[in-house]
């Protein structure tokens, strides 16, 4: 249960490990009607400069995962087990005053939803310069001003010297996020966190929002883990992917090895349930049947089996009682899968593919 | 201290999945369950024709009691709704699609333009008279958790309309609300639960069932998958297309998710600002879009399977925020964003012209990406000594509300028809 996964990403490193070291990750939360397992040993890592993309629906654990690395779950409400490095220094159990240290600094996140996340009484450059100089704290009011209308500007906040001083009700949807993102950078951290970024945004602004997020990637070479439902974002923008379902990571491994042979029916049935908007219009769009599973009482075995349409081709009741390793699939090179199927590159191309996008299975015609 | 809800923490156990077998479908079942992408009936006549709609909502001062300006939602758009098919409407956030909705469904009274549905005028008739008609046209709402009374049960929630409009007698309710809640996919026997017993997409399926109850001509689905996760989006794609197929439903789907738009809708209207700037079949829209704002919105839908394959696509990037509906542009709505805009786009507003058999584009440089033409093609409308009258072109194919049988051919700057160019209608 406790096998090290080998990283996907190779060559990068060699300064003395990754920037983040996610390993065993489990966290539970004890509630009134039992005990809750958001995340159950998850295990992943972060090279600088690279993007980590993270996809799976609501529950999955997603999002309790990534906040565990800033260290905001309540000590008294949350179990966690496991250890997170960021850098080389361990978060799990760390004091308050550690987390203080690294929080905004070197880790930072930008949430989902600006308008929540900003304090609405407070002029964006004030909210700005406070983060700032909570980990700059020789820093005068004027300088963090000054540093606060730079990265407005960096972000693309037109006039932002007078911006500066508006409050976030008086921004737009995108400009809010540009300013979230702002904040997150204003202490120039090795590692950001940005949780469902563009979800409540339209198509042309989430289009901005990632081209800045990768811009100032490789401004500033920090190392990004972007939580998203969205395959279509990760496929734009992220290193490597990390698909989770039920509080475990269930396919991890190069972007487009996971998008181009992906090898768990899970992803299958992410994949063919968005249909894409240059597809062949006679693909289907095939939905997961169920419901995502209660962290409460998971299902035993693999906890995808009961919403599985492949579970059949598995011999025995193999998914109902074992639980898969994430392990390596039959492609190497980094791709780990947790799947009983023995064979799932042939039934993908062959079952699945055919039906999702009839005009990439045609043979020869894919690659 | 967080703002990101914590959806583990929270979950209900989830009532039990439908079938009564826990075994999952096997993969061919599950395909055979699902639908390619609604296909075009071109003959289909319509069964709502909206004509030059237009809603402007007054900006009241809180010092004068004055109206001082007014938010121009919709302003003037026209189109049709084919018998038993779909139009889809999309667009960005604030460009009217959902007033839209809410105007067919009579939510709001237009301040101008007509809807013409089965014979009546949706957009003048009274309230009395409406009340009949609104069994015909009835709507899907977008959030499942904030459009269903959390205490009503679901048995309630559907039977309401059964009730309110007589259509059954008062002791076949309940069975008929059971019948409905089969039809979409759930547990006849959950009638008496509560809404917050039921996940998302189930909460979804009683939406639907309550519109369903009173079998409409026309359902108003108004974003109806963006609130639910993507592998429950395709269930309830799956079954909209069902019900079109089962009951022959017209949708009018308005949505800001291309690419699930193009997969139900056959016909896709484009709205900026108001303005509907291109309207055509799916294969022209996506394959062949003519109008700027309708390319940069299908380059910037993140696309996984170009990306997986090769790299991704040239994104045409629009900068800054839509303008406000208060105070639009002069002319062309679209000129304050556009990469192509000239001096003429801040002067006259383009006509909404046919430009194919099943294509209408409002641009004065309409034109395939890449290729659009140096010289207005509205020019003949604006020339000296212009035709007195309709005589040109331009105004010819930008009368009608539908389709019509003539469009300008943009290569050539002539009338074309099914037949070939049209005889007489030289305009140069």
């Amino acid at each position: 249960m406790t096998t090290l996964m080998p990283s996907p990403t190779f060559g990068a490193g060699a300064d003395g490990g990754p920037l983040l070291a996610v390993e065993n990750l489990t966290v539970q939360f004890p509630t009134a009607d039992g005990l809750v397992q958001a995340v159950s040993d998850l295990s992943y890592t972060v090279e600088q400069g690279k993007t980590l993309g993270i996809v799976g629906e609501s529950g999955s654990g997603k999002s309790v995962s990534s906040m565990a690395v800033l260290g905001l779950h309540d000590a008294h409400s949350a179990r966690i087990a496991g250890s997170i490095k960021v850098a080389g220094e361990e978060i799990v159990g760390a004091d308050e005053r550690t987390m203080r240290r690294l929080r905004g600094n070197t880790v930072a996140m930008i949430f989902q939803d600006a308008l929540a996340a900003l304090h609405p009484f407070k002029r964006i450059g004030k909210q700005l310069g406070e983060a700032y100089r909570v980990h700059h704290p020789d820093a005068t009011k004027r300088e963090a001003r000054r540093r606060a209308i730079q990265m407005l500007d960096r972000v693309g906040i037109p006039q932002p010297d007078s911006r500066v001083d508006d409050f976030p009700h008086q921004f737009s949807g995108g400009m809010r996020q540009r300013a979230m993102i702002a904040m997150g950078l204003v202490n120039d951290p090795a590692l950001l966190i940005a949780d469902e970024p563009t979800t409540a945004l339209d198509v042309t602004v989430q289009a901005q929002i990632l081209d800045l997020l990768q811009d100032l990637q490789r401004e500033f070479n920090s190392g990004i883990i972007l939580i998203t439902h969205d395959l279509g974002v990760v496929a734009e923008v992220a290193d490597d992917v990390l698909v989770m379902y039920g509080g475990r990571g269930v396919e991890y491994g190069p972007c487009r090895e996971i998008l181009v042979h992906p090898q768990m029916p899970y992803t299958w049935g992410l994949l063919s349930s968005v249909p894409d908007v240059h597809a062949d219009p006679n693909a289907r769009m095939i939905p997961i049947p169920g419901n995502p599973p209660s962290l409460l009482d998971p299902p035993g075995g693999c906890p995808f089996h009961p919403r599985c349409a492949h579970v059949h081709k598995v011999p025995g009741d193999l998914c109902r009682t074992a639980l898969p390793d994430l392990a390596p699939g039959p492609r190497g090179g980094g791709h780990l899968k947790r799947c009983h199927l023995v064979d799932p590159e042939q039934i993908y191309q062959a079952e699945v593919l055919p039906e999702i996008a009839p005009d990439l299975s045609e043979p020869g015609g894919e690659q | 201290m967080t703002s990101t809800p914590h959806p583990d923490a929270v979950d209900p156990a989830p009532v039990d999945p439908a079938p009564a077998d826990d075994a999952p479908p096997e993969f061919e079942e599950l395909v055979a369950q699902t639908h390619r992408a609604t296909t075009l009936d071109p003959t289909a006549e319509p069964v709502l024709t909206v004509e030059n709609l237009q809603m402007y909502f007054p900006l009241r001062s809180p010092l004068v009691r004055r109206t001082v300006g007014y938010v121009q939602a919709v302003d003037g758009i026209s189109f049709q709704v084919p018998r038993g098919g779909s139009l889809g409407l999309v667009g960005e956030s604030g460009c009217g699609k959902s007033t839209t909705g809410q105007l067919i469904t009579r939510l709001y009274k237009p301040t101008k333009g007509s809807m013409m549905f089965e014979g009546h005028d949706l957009a003048t008739v009274g309230n009395r008279a409406m009340k009949p008609l609104r069994r015909d046209v009835q709507m899907i709402f977008q959030d499942p958790y904030s459009s269903l009374n959390p205490r009503h049960t679901v048995g309630t929630i559907v039977g309401t309309p059964l009730r309110t409009h007589k259509v059954v007698p008062k002791n076949k309710v309940l069975a008929r609300v059971r019948e409905l809640l089969e039809v979409v996919g759930l547990n006849p026997e959950h009638y008496n639960r509560y809404p917050n017993e039921f996940s998302g997409g189930q909460r979804q399926r009683i939406g639907i069932a309550r519109a369903l109850a009173l079998q409409p001509k026309l359902l108003v689905a108004d974003e109806p998958v963006s609130a639910l996760d993507v592998s429950i989006q395709a269930q309830v794609v799956n079954l909209l297309q069902d019900l079109q197929q089962e009951f022959g439903i017209a949708y009018l789907f308005i949505a800001h998710d291309l690419a699930v738009v193009r997969h139900v809708c056959p016909e896709v209207a484009v709205m900026y600002l108001g303005k509907i700037v291109e309207i055509a079949d799916r294969e022209s829209l996506y394959e062949h879009a003519h109008h700027p704002y309708t390319q940069a919105l299908l380059s910037a839908v993140p696309d996984v399977q170009q990306a997986a394959v090769g790299g991704r696509r040239e994104r045409i990037m629009l900068t800054g925020d839509v303008p406000s509906p208060i105070n639009p542009p002069s002319g062309c709505r679209f000129r304050t964003r556009c990469p192509i805009a000239q001096e003429i786009c801040a002067r006259h507003e383009p006509p909404l012209m046919q430009i194919g058999p099943r294509h209408k584009v409002a641009c004065h440089f309409a034109g395939e990406l890449g290729d659009h033409p140096v010289q207005p093609v509205t020019a003949p409308l604006y020339a000296d000594g212009a035709p007195a009258g309709h005589a040109d072109p331009v105004t010819q194919v930008s009368s009608e509300v539908g389709f019509g049988a003539r469009w300008l051919d943009l290569g050539t700057g002539e009338l074309r028809g099914d037949g070939g160019k049209v005889a007489g209608a030289a305009g140069h």
